[in-house]
């Protein structure tokens, strides 16, 4: 079976890096499965949930927004969060949610209100991944 | 002649001074030790941002950004990447030599870091922005310095913007550089000068034809800031682990220095001490002498 190089990079840490047979990402223009062969494509990734497929098992990440590069056999993805669905913690993600709303509520420079939006973001994307895994 | 009070007084207040240095030191390798591991963590980020940024310019058709537009340079900025707190070494003043080479008239100066902004006070030359960034600097802190820099670019009122920073080759080492910033005149040079390894481009040199999706601008539009921003996060973690390493080194040379101090005063306390109970002695055994 053909597979594909899945690479999910952030500043922090390589999250993930295998070889998969289907990847499962939201772009810009909406959700796309990619599978082996997809013509190289260059876009945007949407804050939300990557699905890998590998062996018949599917793996969930939660990632923030980025970038996406697709060549024949690989896909690349560069975000500013990427974390693994099992890996998160619900209880920190809610907090971490609550902390960015109170500070949102406050009055903030233009810097902090998008570095606040930006945690919030991942805080919600995380969660909603928890949930969803959930039912 | 010092009394031996004296020297011991001196063995004392140098030996305070090797207390505090040795103390410094241990934090500056601690904190030195954290900055290169977070200067080293991006890397894996910085090839695969140059491969993207390389294959999307090998794949570009005609399209022009107006962050690559390259005009005649009458006015620059520089983003001068300084320290906070001194006790580092020559780092500074090493670097703000470079900077004192630049032409004043037509350059401006963005700064990063205290001491950066104090010395373009004190030299008076023209400081457009101030910036300050913690010990683990944070994206924010660096999208702030880029973002300024891309409007002063994009409105016209500089033609080049560069950045001047302590540059890590190692620990014992660090050189003032100054790297392009904007115009992006070659994009496969993006974030190359960073301190990311040789990129492999070989296999990605193949002429395959890329799709944009939704298109060519809307991507790169983000796609450039945000390599902007990564690249002046990059230099901020190195200008850190700069410090951080020259701070260690000077405070290393520093408490041996004062340990060598402290040898050579307590000889020669010793050899006073001694001077004088031969002294007394001599003196008793005289006086003995006389009434016997």
């Amino acid at each position: 079976m053909p597979t594909l190089k899945l690479e999910i990079i952030t500043p922090s840490a390589k999250l993930f890096s295998d070889d998969v047979e289907m990847v499962t990402l939201t772009g810009i223009d909406g959700e796309m499965g990619i599978y082996p062969a997809h013509m190289p494509l260059m876009t945007q990734l949407v804050a939300g949930e990557i699905t890998a497929r590998k062996d018949s098992q599917n793996i969930h990440m939660a990632v923030g927004d980025g970038f996406v590069q697709i060549t024949g056999g690989r896909v690349a993805i560069l975000t500013d969060m990427a974390i693994k669905a099992e890996d998160i913690d619900e209880a920190a993600a809610e907090q971490a949610r609550q902390r960015a709303e109170a500070r949102l509520a406050e009055k903030l420079g233009d810097e902090e209100t998008a570095t606040v939006q930006a945690s919030l973001l991942h805080a919600l994307t995380q969660l909603k991944i928890k949930q969803r895994r959930r039912l | 002649m010092p009394s031996t009070r004296d020297i011991r007084r001196r063995i004392k207040s140098v030996k305070n001074t090797a207390q505090i240095t040795k103390a410094m030191q241990m934090v500056a390798a601690a904190k030195m030790r954290r900055a290169q591991q977070a200067a080293l963590v991006g890397r894996p980020y910085a090839q695969l941002l140059n491969e993207i940024m390389a294959e999307a310019a090998a794949n570009m058709s005609g399209f022009d950004h107006p962050l690559m537009q390259s005009r005649p340079v009458v006015k620059r900025a520089v983003i001068l990447v300084g320290t906070d707190r001194g006790l580092c070494g020559g780092l500074n003043s090493n670097l703000f030599r470079e900077a004192a080479k630049l032409d004043k008239n037509t350059t401006v100066f963005v700064t990063a870091g205290r001491k950066a902004s104090q010395f373009v006070a004190r030299t008076k030359r023209q400081l457009n922005a101030e910036f300050s960034y913690q010990d683990i600097p944070l994206f924010s802190e660096a999208r702030a310095i880029s973002k300024l820099a891309q409007e002063l670019f994009l409105t016209g009122a500089v033609d080049a913007v560069d950045i001047l920073y302590p540059r890590f080759i190692n620990t014992l080492t660090q050189q003032p550089e100054k790297v392009p910033f904007l115009p992006l005149g070659k994009l496969a040079a993006v974030t190359a000068g960073i301190n990311a390894p040789k990129q492999e481009l070989a296999e990605s040199n193949t002429p395959e034809v890329f799709e944009f999706e939704p298109d060519e601008e809307t991507v790169l539009g983000a796609l450039l800031p945000h390599s902007l921003n990564f690249k002046m996060h990059q230099i901020l973690l190195e200008t850190k682990a700069s410090e951080q390493s020259a701070r260690m080194v000077a405070m290393k040379n520093a408490t041996d220095n004062a340990k060598q101090i402290i040898k050579d005063l307590t000889l020669e306390y010793n050899k006073l001490r001694q001077a004088n109970i031969t002294k007394e002695l001599l003196e008793i055994t005289t006086a003995q002498m006389a009434v016997g």
